[in-house]
């Protein structure tokens, strides 16, 4: 019953606010979709802590996205052995992980003791830190005590085809059910991060400017085909 | 050729008296709001000096602006693609607040509340980041009227290489005042540097504006422009800068700077240019070829061919006249009086100025000798070659020569327009020595001297048929717009988050909360915020004094 409501309900629930979400503010609040940063106000622990923090996450996501995605029979048909992925998994993670929470810890530091910076810091944003920090520290606490106990759990053989199983609309609660609590706990809390991930400044992860790399340098544009800043009204649409 | 029209200004230095009123009403009219503060669309520079941010002008530094490559091709100083979405994490070339000042309000409410004492209380500064007491250091022009150059005079940029000869003494200093504005350049670096393609070009008037609904706020674009006039909204967490006043442009009126400038030294203009052209006019490998490059980018609008190719461009009739009527270009290409300001960030910028005249004049003048005479304003031109230099740093990348000939001009013109003054017969060989004809010189009199309101701003509105949705004009519902009435307050994701609102509600809406706040600094809360500069004197506007007790 448990299982079905926090792997099951919570999922879908989540994953629906997280897609609907964006689309609505996107729809809605373009103009609040920033980074909003804070480098004005201070730069010199921004520079160690944001980059540390920023290039981890996205080695940390990259390899979520290898531990759940890829399923462990395709890894085993190329030849890479369970150990030889858990040992690449573990090393590299950890490095990353320690990365991101070390840029984590500074730039938290720098929001609370540089007092532009805390008075530009809103309610979303102290919510938001805490779901990010705290799914953070559940996965690397998981990860390195599962390592230091001698005997790792393999989430690749029950947390990663219950991630999938929510995806292919067949999910299967009982997989996921297998793990140890910290498992599903970072699980659980990823889920609800997710949630409120459109409603905070996190929406500036889908603005990762990838179109720079192909556009021309000068951009031009007709005052074409909203004049002044509003639409057309009904009836008074130009002839084209 | 690929004509494109392009709005342009000529400021006159020689007329600027460094009042500031075009800094302030711009202010009020766009940058009034929490989160820009410190952001000066308009600002006047007091020259030699700093400039604002401080020290903006030196590139190697900020990196802004392009530069040549190795194989000799156009590039971003600050660094290519790559490099600047490696670096979006912590943009490594960003001004910090302290290169602009803390901006800062005063705790007025004490004068007020204060209790019976003996000593009179006072309005203690506030930062307005974060609403603490603080100590003011800097400002937007701290050193006006070489206000404290004895101390730091020698940190302008420019000084450096003729540092040794410039003498911060009182008797021995020559000074001038800059303003400036977006240089609304031909090739932009700061779109150039945009992460997000938010900041464009316009096609019909070469306007550069930010979408404030694509961009990102990657900051990028501020440490692109070498100018140092795209600034970033701390608040909202997005990037803007001059508007060239788009809603007034686009209804045929000018600028607030130039419509309040009290020396009237501002001209508005259309050039047309061939689009084609800019490229390899910004390429060209002397920095000091860049100023005869850029003026060669400019077309004739007096050219049959050039109207030809125009009208077939789609520039519309009374466009092209307006081109052919066009002060800007008179000035820069006609008369050649009017030079860009700093060519060699390569950005084409479309602002330029009259250089000053004034320094040689009062230098003439104060030892004594006549001030108009043609031949004591030659010789001393000649000899003053330290103001001289600076303006060639300023204006021509060093290269003296575009300087001393325009100087010369302005000299032939005070001299010869003296003797038609006092009734004498004009002397013709005044005109002839700067290479001009007298008739030439009067009509650059009369642009200089004389021109009226709809010579000095020559603006053809946007077209008719699409007045009613204009900015300005507002002949629809000023509230009619998506999301309807009701606007005020934030969005729920932090300042002014929601749909965009027409810039003249939005200023409504800004001057209503404003009068009626009382309280003076709250980050959390932009409304919260008196400012006595929107009070035009008359009755008391609710919220000017905190309410009475027993109204409460």
């Amino acid at each position: 019953m448990t299982g079905t409501l926090f792997f099951v309900v919570l999922p879908y629930v989540c994953l629906a606010i997280f897609v609907l979400g964006h689309v609505w503010r996107y729809r809605y609040d373009k103009f609040g979709w920033t980074t909003r940063s804070s480098q004005l106000y201070e730069r010199r622990l921004l520079r160690i802590g944001s980059p540390l923090f920023h290039f981890g996450i996205l080695l940390v996501a990259a390899g979520h996205i290898g531990g759940l995605l890829i399923p462990e029979s395709w890894t085993e048909a190329i030849g890479v052995s369970e150990t030889a992925y858990h040992a690449v998994a573990v090393s590299l993670g950890t490095v990353a992980g320690f990365c991101t929470l070390a840029g984590a810890a500074i730039l938290i530091y720098r929001r609370r003791t540089v007092g532009p910076v805390f008075s530009a810091t809103t309610r979303n944003d102290k919510v938001m830190y805490v779901l990010l920090i705290g799914t953070i520290l559940l996965g690397l606490g998981t990860t390195i005590l599962g390592n230091l106990t001698g005997h790792p759990h393999d989430y690749r053989l029950t947390v990663s085809p219950w991630f999938r199983s929510i995806f292919y609309f067949q999910p299967d609660p009982d997989l996921i059910q297998a793990a140890p609590i910290g498992f599903r706990l970072h699980a659980t809390a990823a889920f609800i991060l997710f949630a409120f991930w459109p409603f905070s400044r996190l929406v500036h992860v889908f603005s990762a400017p990838l179109g720079y790399l192909t556009r021309p340098y000068i951009v031009y544009r007709s005052r074409d085909p909203r004049l002044g800043n509003r639409p057309a009204k009904r009836g008074w649409e130009r002839v084209q | 050729m690929r004509v494109m029209a392009q709005m342009a200004m000529v400021m006159n230095l020689d007329k600027c008296i460094g009042c500031h009123t075009c800094s302030v009403t711009c202010k009020q009219a766009w940058t009034n709001r929490s989160g820009v503060e410190y952001v000066w669309f308009n600002n006047v520079e007091t020259r030699p000096g700093q400039g604002y941010p401080r020290r903006y002008e030196d590139q190697e530094q900020w990196k802004g602006g392009w530069t040549l490559n190795r194989r000799g091709r156009l590039a971003l100083k600050g660094g290519g693609r790559l490099k600047k979405l490696f670096s979006i994490f912590s943009n490594p070339k960003l001004p910090a607040i302290a290169d602009y000042y803390e901006p800062w309000t005063y705790d007025y409410e004490t004068l007020t509340n204060a209790p019976l004492q003996e000593h009179t209380p006072v309005a203690r500064p506030k930062s307005l980041l974060t609403g603490e007491n603080t100590k003011i250091t800097w400002s937007a022009n701290w050193d006006d009227n070489l206000g404290g150059s004895p101390d730091h005079g020698d940190k302008d940029v420019l000084l450096k290489s003729i540092a040794d000869k410039v003498k911060f003494e009182f008797e021995q200093t020559f000074m001038f005042y800059l303003p400036r504005i977006c240089e609304h350049c031909l090739n932009p670096s700061c779109a150039a540097s945009c992460p997000s393609g938010a900041i464009y070009k316009r096609a019909e008037d070469g306007i550069v504006l930010v979408d404030q609904d694509r961009c990102r706020g990657w900051r990028m674009c501020v440490s692109g422009c070498p100018y140092k006039k795209v600034y970033f909204n701390h608040r909202t967490g997005k990037a803007e800068k001059c508007t060239f006043c788009f809603p007034r442009i686009e209804v045929g009126i000018p600028t607030v700077c130039s419509e309040t400038c009290v020396g009237r030294l501002r001209y508005i203009g259309l050039m047309l240019y061939d689009a084609d052209r800019v490229l390899e006019a910004a390429s060209v490998p002397a920095d000091q070829d860049l100023y005869e490059a850029q003026r060669k980018v400019f077309l004739d609008p007096a050219d049959p061919a050039v109207v030809a190719a125009a009208e077939k461009a789609g520039i519309p009739r009374d466009w092209i006249e307006a081109a052919q009527r066009s002060p800007v270009y008179a000035l820069i290409n006609k008369f050649k009086v009017a030079l860009p300001l700093h060519p060699e960030y390569r950005t084409m910028p479309m602002v330029w100025y009259i250089p000053p005249l004034s320094p040689v004049v009062d230098i003439v003048r104060d030892t004594g000798y006549d001030a108009e005479d043609r031949g004591n304003l030659f010789a001393a031109i000649e000899a003053l070659r330290i103001p001289i230099d600076y303006l060639a740093q300023l204006f021509t990348a060093g290269d003296a020569g575009p300087v001393d000939a325009t100087l010369r001009r302005l000299a032939a013109m005070r001299s010869y327009m003296r003797d038609i003054n006092l009734g004498r017969d004009p002397d013709e060989a005044i005109p002839a020595a700067v290479g001009m004809t007298g008739e030439q010189i009067y009509d650059m009199y009369r642009l200089l001297a004389l021109a009226k309101y709809d010579e000095r701003y020559v603006i053809p509105p946007a077209h008719a048929e699409q007045a009613h949705s204009l900015e300005e004009l507002a002949t629809e519902c000023s509230l009619d717009y998506e999301g309807g009435p009701g606007m005020g307050g934030s969005g729920p994701f932090g300042e002014s988050s929601g749909g965009s609102v027409p810039i003249a509600v939005e200023n409504f809406h800004m001057l209503v909360e404003r009068q009626t706040s009382d309280t003076i600094v709250d980050p959390g809360d932009k409304e919260l915020r008196v400012n006595l500069l929107n009070w035009d004197g008359k009755g008391k506007p609710e919220g000017l004094f905190p309410p009475r007790k027993d109204e409460s």
